[in-house]
């Protein structure tokens, strides 16, 4: 659906470039990539300690979880003005938009809650207790599911946007840092740093039906810590970002056997594909920087520098 | 406000569940914690004071851990604390402990620890010694039924060899206080050393017993201007009593490390990295103070009993301990890799945090120190040299 949309823009405004938003947590800034350039063209200010980040269906605003400040923060992508402060609860650090474009479900990680915003009233909805230190989030395409993961009680928590509330539990290896619904929704992936592993369950029924695991050679399985991931556009592999053992992976994610390890920068976090998927941004925490992978070719092809400790991100067709 | 929220929901809403008896299958898990309370030994300085829940505050926090992944899966987490004085009935306070539950968490010194695992009552419990360093512990002095989750006084030194070697820092020289703790540290360091192909240099033995924050300007560069020169300066002083005065008072500029300086620890306020701001947080905002290496032992002793009862669905101490040493357990510690035990004298495998007061200088296993099974293993005793026999 993207795909047609930036290519009809880009004709229209060939001299604007779609983008990739970058959260540096440790510098309070947001570092924005021009995919043609593949260049830092602008540096946003933030609150303290920016994390997720995600835009809003039309990318007329992105939202950001600043959380030291504890506020997810509402963003004009063309000005970088900051236009308003969301209750989040204490400590946001990641969140996702549900399909209505309105709904807002957070991660308050000091605080074993998963919190619901109105983003339209800027209200809190409802305060759902998890697990301790919930992080990663995900909303099912139809909308009906939210999971968040909480990393200490290593469990995925399953939530019916219905009423709020928790409706299954399941545990999955230590320390859970990010969830996907894939293959339109029916099934859920789930990631664990400490565990070494991605849990995939099926959504209709909750049951696990498999868990990839990873081994790269001359590197012991303990850096091996899978966090971000994202599958490619026809959804048969899916990109896994592994922690401090500084590689990709690339699942084929209907056997679930890695294919490939690709070397990208050092302790790589989180990732955003381009609006053809194409390329692919990786964060890499400790060397500051993003790498531009070719997923056709599943090399890297490029590293741009960006601020300290760069964590989430999140793409940005051209025009908004 | 909000840490206490996170408590409470996990401690005060349970009982509520069971009292109203929505859940049928309910599983208790009892915990013990005994702390065999060592007067401190006097010392030049009164800057410092333990606190009074040193320790046991992380015990607590593990619990509240513990207790909210439990509401989830039916499982009811409770800790009973007592104390009892070094010179009073340990034994008796121990077959109390023992007698309301077979998991029980001591902090004690070594010749204690030994004295309840050797209880009759203890046979079939399982003890975590959150505090003692003591090398015979992880040796021929083991028990089979005492798990470690301190690091051992050598895992620390180990430590520190690693991190001068790295550093190419080969010229050492050491003072040592005269208190039994401070000549064991010394002892491991020197262990440590030779473990690693380095040696001490002049070693010199601290017996003053001047008033150091009078004179300690005049009195260090003279007494360390006998040891030569050296690249780093060690300082055996685990009582915290004299090398304070130390650091930039030493006869030639050099870097201080040991019991002061750059220090090697299992946890310290500093260490922030693999999500340990999260864990420092959450212990500030329940204990509303920073976390000590002893708070971050007793948080890992009740968390790997929460870990093996979610995993191995057991509450039995033989059954979890069985589980804690098999390849399926794994703890998620805040260090950047699963924490485990070893399988031949129960000590928790954890890299160690090298730092000073303001900062996390570098972690231990160092980059290049090998090992055939895990790196985690170049600290402390290894399967080959430990001597223990109870767990095979």
């Amino acid at each position: 659906m993207i795909r047609p949309f930036a290519a009809a823009l880009l004709l229209a405004l060939p001299a604007h470039a779609d983008e990739i938003w970058v959260t540096n947590e440790r510098d309070d800034t947001i570092s924005v990539i021009d995919i043609d350039s593949m260049e830092v063209t602008r540096t946003i200010p933030t609150g303290e300690r920016p994390r997720g980040i995600t835009f809003s269906r039309d990318h007329s605003v992105v939202y950001v979880c600043a959380s030291d400040s504890d506020s997810v923060q509402v963003i004009d992508p063309e000005s970088g003005e900051i236009l308003r402060d969301l209750p989040s609860g204490e400590d946001p650090e990641q969140f996702v938009l549900h399909p209505d474009d309105r709904r807002l479900y957070i991660a308050n990680e000091d605080d074993a809650i998963t919190t619901v915003v109105d983003t339209e009233t800027g209200t809190v909805i409802e305060q759902i207790d998890v697990g301790i230190e919930p992080e990663g989030m995900a909303v099912s395409p139809d909308g009906k599911i939210v999971i968040t993961t909480s990393e200490t009680t290593n469990m995925a928590h399953w939530i019916d946007t219905g009423t709020e509330q928790i409706f299954a539990n399941s545990l999955v290896d230590s320390r859970p840092r990010h969830a996907e619904f894939v293959k339109d929704g029916t099934e859920l992936w789930v990631s664990s740093e400490i565990g070494g592993t991605i849990s995939v369950f099926d959504v209709e029924t909750q049951a696990e039906l498999a868990k990839i695991a990873f081994s790269l050679p001359d590197i012991h399985p303990d850096r091996v810590q899978p966090v971000g991931f994202e599958l490619d556009a026809d959804e048969t592999t899916a990109f896994v970002a592994l922690g401090p053992s500084n590689h990709v992976a690339a699942v084929n994610a209907e056997t679930y056997e890695v294919e490939d390890y690709i070397l990208v920068g050092r302790r790589v976090w989180h990732m955003a594909f381009n609006a053809d998927k194409s390329l692919l941004f990786t964060t890499n925490g400790v060397s500051g920087d993003v790498t531009v992978i070719d997923v056709a070719r599943r090399r890297a092809i490029k590293t741009i520098k960006v601020g300290r400790f760069p964590w989430g991100a999140a793409f940005r067709p051209t025009g908004g | 406000m909000i840490g206490w929220r996170t408590i409470l929901s996990g401690i005060l809403a349970l009982p509520c569940l069971v009292a109203t008896g929505t859940a049928g299958a309910e599983t208790a898990i009892h915990i013990h914690y005994l702390t065999v309370e060592v007067p401190p030994p006097p010392t030049l300085s009164d800057l410092d004071t333990v606190p009074d829940d040193a320790g046991v505050a992380g015990a607590r926090l593990g619990l509240a851990d513990n207790a909210t992944t439990g509401q989830f899966l039916g499982h009811v987490y409770s800790m009973n604390e007592s104390r009892v004085p070094v010179d009073g009935d340990i034994a008796g306070a121990a077959r109390a402990a023992l007698a309301q539950g077979d998991l029980l968490v001591l902090d004690a010194p070594a010749a204690a620890l030994t004295r309840i695992a050797d209880l009759p009552e203890a046979s079939d419990a399982l003890l975590f010694n959150i505090r003692a360093g003591d090398a015979g512990l992880r040796a021929t002095g083991c028990r089979a039924n005492l798990l470690h989750t301190a690091p051992s006084l050598s895992m620390r030194t180990d430590a520190l060899a690693q991190f001068f070697l790295w550093r190419r820092w080969t010229e050492l020289a050491m003072i040592a206080g005269g208190h039994p703790d401070d000549q064991a540290f010394a002892a491991a360091m020197e262990a440590s050393l030779s473990k690693f192909g380095l040696k001490t240099g002049a070693r010199a033995e601290w017996r003053f017993d001047a008033d150091m924050r009078r004179n300690a300007s005049e009195e260090v560069p003279l007494f360390t201007q006998g040891l030569g020169d050296y690249d780093v300066l060690i300082v055996a002083d685990e009582i915290h009593d004299f090398a304070r005065y130390v650091l930039f008072n030493t006869w030639h500029p050099r870097p201080v490390a040991g019991s002061e300086g750059l220090t090697a620890e299992g946890w310290a306020p500093v260490v922030e990295a693999w999500g340990a701001a999260q864990l420092q947080s959450r212990f500030r905002d329940a204990a509303g103070r920073p976390m000590r290496p002893d708070d971050y032992a007793a948080w890992a002793a009740i968390r790997a009993i929460g870990e093996a009862v979610t995993r191995a669905g057991a509450t039995d101490a033989a059954r979890l301990r069985e589980f804690m040493l098999s390849d399926r357990f794994e703890l998620a510690g805040f260090k950047g890799r699963p924490l485990t035990f070893r399988d031949w004298n129960g000590q928790l495998r954890q890299p160690i945090a090298l730092t000073h007061p303001r900062a996390l200088v570098a972690t231990a296993p160092l980059e290049g120190f090998l090992h055939q099974t895990t790196e985690l293993d170049t600290l402390g005793l290894d399967r080959a040299e430990s001597g223990c026999t109870a767990f095979d």
